[in-house]
């Protein structure tokens, strides 16, 4: 690290619901000590004050979905040494990407009163469709001591300790029994990507698939097994489309059955 | 052999207080979420007498039974493997002066754990697992601390499971060695006990053994009790949920590395590496340097891994099993084949939980079966 200087870190909001911005003012513990290391250049949901750039690091919560969006995102990368998207909306387009199964002016006219004011894209993408990405950091919302995490690698320069296996390995380190084969509760988690400490089913619920996609993620045999316990075509393309629709792999899985379905 | 006592239902509690006595804490098992796991136990009340499991490939089920057995089902999703390789420790910290980090052992404290309620092919996997950790130069002393401050109370089987095949490990269902003492469950019409052998187990814990028995003041056993327990586990041998083929099988898989049907199975593998974590023999972990923000520091971390991450097969340029059936085919061919010239003896010990916890359930015996026929 650069002596004397601290590295300027930035935060930036497009398409999202703020909740990882929020994870990041959660950190109150940790906040001081990061102040400490970093100089807060510009994160609004904390402080007016807005330095300027370059920044060292950038944080980039939500999706691209208007022109203006997709505008400002080149405008952040190039002011960025390094930046890190936070989040399901920046990694796959977020709960918004239904958008993109659907006719966008449909949903408008039904939505706003005046629909002529809207200035909308058809679709809703994540920042690495757009800019190149150094690091995606998963979840709805992310974990907060991942992102911690992130952050203190990117201090110390080192790699983060963020693995993209299955969430099911974090419910057996917890010692929590398995609710798809104990409880016939249809679960995500073998196609999930880890980071939530698999919350849900440690509280006998099945895995929504907040953080995404796992590495190689098999979810034409998930499928199988969850239609063994009951789940029809209609429940599982919903389950494909929740906070990480446009996630490649659950975007495929969510329009085989809705081919099926037909 | 060591003598044959018996020990009344009845006193089971005299022996949990004993044990507590000689400052043992007592691990056994224990109703769960639905499953039966291993926890600590207070008294003979947490067991869960009255229950068993139904176990097939990818579902486990609890069920009562007619009678009131202590010990009337077989193995849950986690071996006591838990509790010897911990499934995350931190093994060090340092702290930074002068651009270096400087590194002190984490202090452990080690328990002294009983376990109450050993299957005899989990024995079989504690001695494997033994010869990992504290077999060759490289001993883990963590895991070597905890193996010397238990005290292993065997139960031969009165049931096999559905996805069972200690029979063709050669593993079980009769403990045949590593134990303090092994009980034999009898429930006849109006009497409820247990067949006591003492200690083919290691070192001082054998006289504590004996030293409990005189204590409760417990008979030798009559010849026909001994010989309604030693036909309680001849009937369980009988009753394998499973089979497997075992002979020959280290060439089959080698001879057959490229066979068609790794790829029948990586179509429905998930690589959740939910067999890994719940295989009692099974031993990978990771070791990670976190450091702090501050950056002066740092924690080395182990945890539990898998050979079914991507990450885990990562070296300089990239993972170098990046496919399931890439990982499937290393984890059974570890597993059948090559553990035999790595340790000496097949690494499964037919304990049936890769079967029953694999969401996809994916049988290894099956999987087996794929590759003899065309070899
Ligand atoms: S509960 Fe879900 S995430 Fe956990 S092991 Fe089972 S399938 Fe995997
Ligand atoms: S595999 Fe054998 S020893 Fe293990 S639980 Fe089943 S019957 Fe008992
Ligand atoms: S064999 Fe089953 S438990 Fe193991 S990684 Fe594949 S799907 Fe998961
Ligand atoms: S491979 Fe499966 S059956 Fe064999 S010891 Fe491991 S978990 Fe048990």
């Amino acid at each position: 690290m650069r002596k004397n200087k601290k590295p300027k870190l930035a935060v930036w909001k497009f398409t999202s619901c703020d909740g990882c911005q929020l994870s990041l003012l959660d950190c109150e513990d940790e906040l001081l000590a990061l102040s400490d290391k970093v100089e807060i250049a510009n994160f609004l949901e904390a402080s007016r004050a807005v330095l300027k750039g370059p920044y060292d690091l950038s944080l980039v919560e939500g999706s691209i979905t208007t022109p203006q969006d997709a505008e400002r995102i080149h405008q952040v990368r190039r002011v960025s040494k390094l930046l890190i998207t936070i989040g399901a909306c920046a990694a796959s387009g977020g709960i918004q990407a239904l958008r993109n199964f659907k006719e966008v002016k449909q949903f408008i006219s039904i939505v706003y009163a005046k629909p002529e004011y809207i200035e909308t894209l058809n679709k809703s993408t994540p920042i690495s469709d757009h800019v190149p990405v150094d690091f995606e950091l998963r979840g709805c919302p992310v974990n907060k001591y991942q992102l911690l995490e992130i952050i203190a690698a990117f201090l110390n320069r080192r790699k983060p300790v963020i693995s993209a296996r299955s969430v099911c390995m974090d419910c057996k380190l917890k010692g929590t029994v398995c609710v798809m084969v104990a409880d016939r509760i249809p679960c995500l988690g073998p196609v999930t990507h880890a980071g939530c400490c698999a919350l849900c089913p440690s509280i006998h619920r099945g895995c929504y698939g907040c953080f995404g996609p796992k590495e190689t993620p098999n979810t034409a045999s998930l499928s199988r097994t969850w239609e063994k316990l009951g789940a029809d075509q209609d429940d599982l393309v919903r389950v494909f489309r929740s906070f990480n629709s446009g996630a490649e792999p659950f975007r495929r899985e969510s329009e085989i059955h809705e081919i099926k379905k037909d | 052999m060591g003598a044959k006592y018996v020990l009344q239902a009845s006193q089971f509690q005299f022996l949990f207080d004993a044990l507590t006595a000689r400052g043992y804490q007592v691990i056994g098992p224990k109703l769960q979420d639905g499953a039966i796991v291993y926890d600590a136990l207070s008294s003979v009340q947490d067991l869960p007498a009255g229950w068993t499991d139904q176990q097939e490939a990818g579902t486990y089920r609890l069920e009562n039974r007619s009678d009131s057995a202590f010990f009337g089902y077989t193995v849950g999703p986690y071996s006591w493997k838990k509790f010897l390789h911990l499934p995350a420790r931190k093994l060090k910290r340092g702290k930074s002066a002068e651009g270096e980090f400087h590194f002190v052992s984490e202090n452990e404290e080690i328990p002294k754990l009983a376990f109450v309620g050993v299957r005899a092919c989990e024995l079989h996997a504690m001695t494997i697992q033994d010869k990992i950790f504290m077999g060759g130069i490289y001993r883990d002393s963590s895991y070597a601390e905890r193996r010397e401050n238990i005290f292993v109370i065997a139960v031969n089987c009165g049931k096999a499971g559905g996805t069972c095949f200690c029979v063709s490990m050669k593993t079980g269902p009769k403990a045949s060695g590593g134990y303090d003492w092994v009980l034999t469950e009898v429930i006849e019409k109006d009497r409820h006990y247990f067949v006591v052998e003492s200690g083919t187990g290691a070192g001082k814990e054998i006289l504590a053994g004996e030293e409990i028995l005189k204590e409760l003041d417990c008979p030798l056993a009559a010849e026909a009790e001994i010989a309604l327990s030693e036909r309680i586990v001849e009937e369980t041998a009988c009753q394998m949920g499973r089979r497997l083929k075992t002979e020959g099988i280290k060439d089959l898989l080698y001879k057959n590395l490229e066979h068609p049907h790794w790829d029948e199975v990586a179509n429905r593998c998930l690589t959740c590496g939910n067999c890994t974590m719940v295989c009692p023999t099974c031993f990978c972990a990771s070791i990670a340097e976190i450091t702090d923000l501050t950056g002066e520091k740092v924690e080395r971390v182990q945890k539990w891994d898998s050979c079914f991450t991507e990450d885990f097969s990562y070296i300089h340029g990239g993972s170098i099993r990046k496919t399931a059936k890439s990982r499937y085919r290393q984890w059974m061919t570890h597993k059948l084949a090559y553990w035999i010239d790595q340790f000496g003896t097949s690494g499964c010990v037919g304990c049936g939980r890769c079967i029953t916890w694999c969401p996809a359930g994916i049988d290894i015996t099956e999987e087996a079966k794929g590759f003899y026929g065309d070899s």
